[in-house]
């Protein structure tokens, strides 16, 4: 067999392929139980996020599941889980929005400012569940997920009384000055927090294929003991990974709070479960850095196509939701398609 | 006063679901299933006893079908992870996901409305005492759970299991069934807790009702060591915690503040538990597992 079909066929055996065709087909059963038209719900998915007045929300959903499906597989690629991403984020949110609204610095380096500040904050955050692990053995599931309830709070609290709009009957701060908003594409939402997200995916990328320390992470992922042996300090390796973890989820808040409506409102960036969906983006890809930006999108689309299924076809777009659960269920279950159906047909060739 | 009878009342009321779907996830663990699934399992009961609740008009028949749509639920985990050997976490991240978005899913198709469920001819639970019939059944389990775990031959056959699955088979035990029932006993529980949440404690169901309930429930068996009485003093504690809550939410302390009490200090205990474990036994070269 010549390399290109080994290798298009090792791509259809993968247990990703499995995954996603036995999720559309599940999807499709509930599709048909509610009694809509499958065909006609799946196109308004793909029209819906990919068509011209899909693209630049899918785009911009895009921008925050890719960002926090990154601040999970760089920890995941070493075999760590991150499930406090909900408070790293919001945590970067609210730090981004004080900085927006009290910084002395002229507009432009205030967004700087704002951005690194949510950064930091996000980091610091997750270094904490690190520390946890580390010093006080509260396993980094675990601590990381509890740490989120108090910071998610702790936001709340902000946006709903120091910091509340005067006036206002919702919970959110005061608008940033004006000014103090990342640059926008045109007249899209998508803003330039979509390129410094995928800067993030290259760096990230650069980092996996090509240098030292992310061979160390791909190492402690495959075998700690054995990396542990090789040299690898595991306490420090979970500190790094955590705090870069974390300043990525800061950043996905930070960009939220400079994009539309400029301000941090109490909710608006845990609800649509951006950090579960990018969760099930990295599990999907195994956390490697290309798959992950793949599965991101595919997510994104699923996600604005799920809204634009729900216009049309009147089917609930929490489908899209369990569309991916079903997913990753399939894929952690380690399914393919047998070998033989693949053999029967070489020899049909 | 600030500690009471009604304190404490309200304490044994929150104290119920984490109890149930916390036993559950201590049979698992002492079967060598880690379970962190129990979230999506509770959930899944909620639903199922609310929705069986309103067609029957029996909140009877809604608690034993929340128990039996819970166990099915856990098959998930059974299959994927004692079958076909897969992740525990992962899966159990997904059963989460997948049960957020399907009873969000049904709401919607089943009784089209999107957020909250909430009917007054909805059948709660009767009272008993103060308490529903599912709160003693709560305390009869961890009996029944301490002394099947640490007498009978089940007990020490699912732990022998858990421990050294390899020896257990060598002596005809069979690691996969007793990992089954493990798992398929979380099932019942989790679905008992479910509908303790939703047709005990309140009358209704909320989209993610359970609110990080079944996560507290992990950390509940990591605290109690997964041992019974152990796991009923950790779920007590949040219970204590949840209560307190509400009781300084009275005294005027903002709602953000008292939600996020249980969370801190569950997280205060484990500090505490675990630095002493570790001080008792020093870890070679401070490795966290």
């Amino acid at each position: 067999m010549n390399p290109f079909l080994r290798r298009t066929r090792g791509a259809l055996r993968s247990p990703v392929t499995f995954s996603v065709l036995a999720g559309v087909l599940i999807g499709a059963l509930f599709l048909v139980g509610t009694g809509a038209d499958p065909v006609t719900a799946y196109e308004a998915v793909l029209t819906g996020s990919l068509g011209a007045d899909g693209i630049g929300s899918t785009l911009s959903t895009g921008t925050s599941v890719l960002g926090m499906a990154l601040a999970l597989a760089i920890p995941l690629r070493a075999g760590l889980i991150n499930l406090g991403g909900d408070g790293q984020m919001v945590l970067g949110g609210i730090t981004a929005a004080v900085t927006g609204l009290y910084s002395p610095l002229p507009a432009p380096l205030t967004v700087v400012l704002a951005l690194l500040a949510g950064m930091a904050a996000g980091a610091a955050y997750a270094a904490l569940a690190a520390l946890c692990e580390n010093r006080l053995g509260v396993p980094l599931l675990v601590s990381s997920l509890l740490l989120s309830y108090p910071a998610v709070s702790l936001a709340s609290y902000l946006a709903r009384y120091p910091l509340k709009e005067p006036g206002s009957s919702l919970p959110q701060t005061r608008a940033l000055p004006d000014g103090v908003a990342l640059p926008a594409f045109g007249d899209s939402t998508v803003t330039v927090g979509l390129v410094l997200v995928v800067l993030a995916a290259a760096a990230y990328w650069f980092t996996d294929k090509r240098t030292a320390f992310g061979y160390e992470i791909r190492m402690t992922g495959l075998n700690s003991r054995f990396s542990a042996y090789a040299g690898v300090e595991r306490e420090g390796l979970t500190l790094r990974l955590m705090s870069i973890s974390g300043a990525l989820a800061g950043l996905v808040g930070a960009i939220g709070v400079l994009s539309f409506p400029y301000r941090f409102v109490d909710g608006s960036l845990t609800a649509p479960g951006y950090t579960w969906t990018g969760l099930t983006a990295a599990l999907l890809a195994t956390a490697a850095p290309i798959g992950t930006v793949v599965s991101s999108f595919f997510f994104a689309v699923l996600q604005v196509g799920g809204l634009a299924m729900e216009r049309t076809t009147e089917v609930p777009r929490e489908l899209t939701q369990v569309l991916q659960a079903i997913v990753i269920v399939f894929l952690a279950a380690r399914l393919r398609f047998p070998g033989r159906w693949f053999d029967r047909r070489k020899e049909a060739v | 006063m600030f500690l009471d009878s009604d304190l404490l009342l309200s304490a044994l009321r929150a104290l119920t679901p984490i109890l149930l779907a916390a036993l559950g996830g201590a049979v698992c663990e002492r079967a060598g299933v880690f379970n962190i699934g129990l979230e999506g399992m509770m959930l899944m009961g909620c639903f199922t006893s609310v929705a069986t609740s309103w067609f029957t008009g029996s909140a009877w028949l809604g608690v034993l079908a929340a128990a039996l749509a819970a166990a099915a639920y856990s098959l998930i985990l059974a299959v994927g992870a004692v079958t076909l050997r897969g992740d525990a976490v992962v899966l159990g991240v997904a059963m989460n996901l997948l049960a957020v978005g399907l009873t969000g899913f049904l709401l919607r198709t089943v009784f089209g409305v999107q957020g909250t469920f909430d009917d007054p001819s909805l059948a709660g639970l009767p009272l008993v005492g103060g308490f529903t019939p599912l709160t003693y059944l709560s305390w009869a389990a961890v009996a029944v759970a301490a002394v099947l775990l640490s007498r009978h031959v089940w007990g020490l056959r699912l732990r022998g299991v858990g421990e050294a699955p390899d020896a257990a088979a060598t002596l005809g035990v069979s690691p996969a069934r007793y990992k089954y029932a493990a798992v398929l006993v979380s099932g019942v529980l989790c679905g008992l807790a479910g509908a303790q949440l939703a047709l005990g404690n309140v009358t209704l169901f909320t989209e993610n009702m359970t609110a990080g309930r079944g996560w507290i429930a992990v950390v509940a068996v990591m605290l109690g060591r997964a041992a019974p009485v152990g796991v009923l003093l950790a779920a007590l504690l949040f219970g204590l915690a949840e209560a307190a809550g509400f009781r300084l939410q009275g005294l005027g302390l903002p709602q953000q503040a008292t939600d996020a009490a249980p969370y801190v200090v569950t997280l205060g205990a484990l500090f505490l538990t675990t630095a002493r474990r570790r001080r008792r036994t020093p870890s070679p070269s401070g490795a966290a597992s």
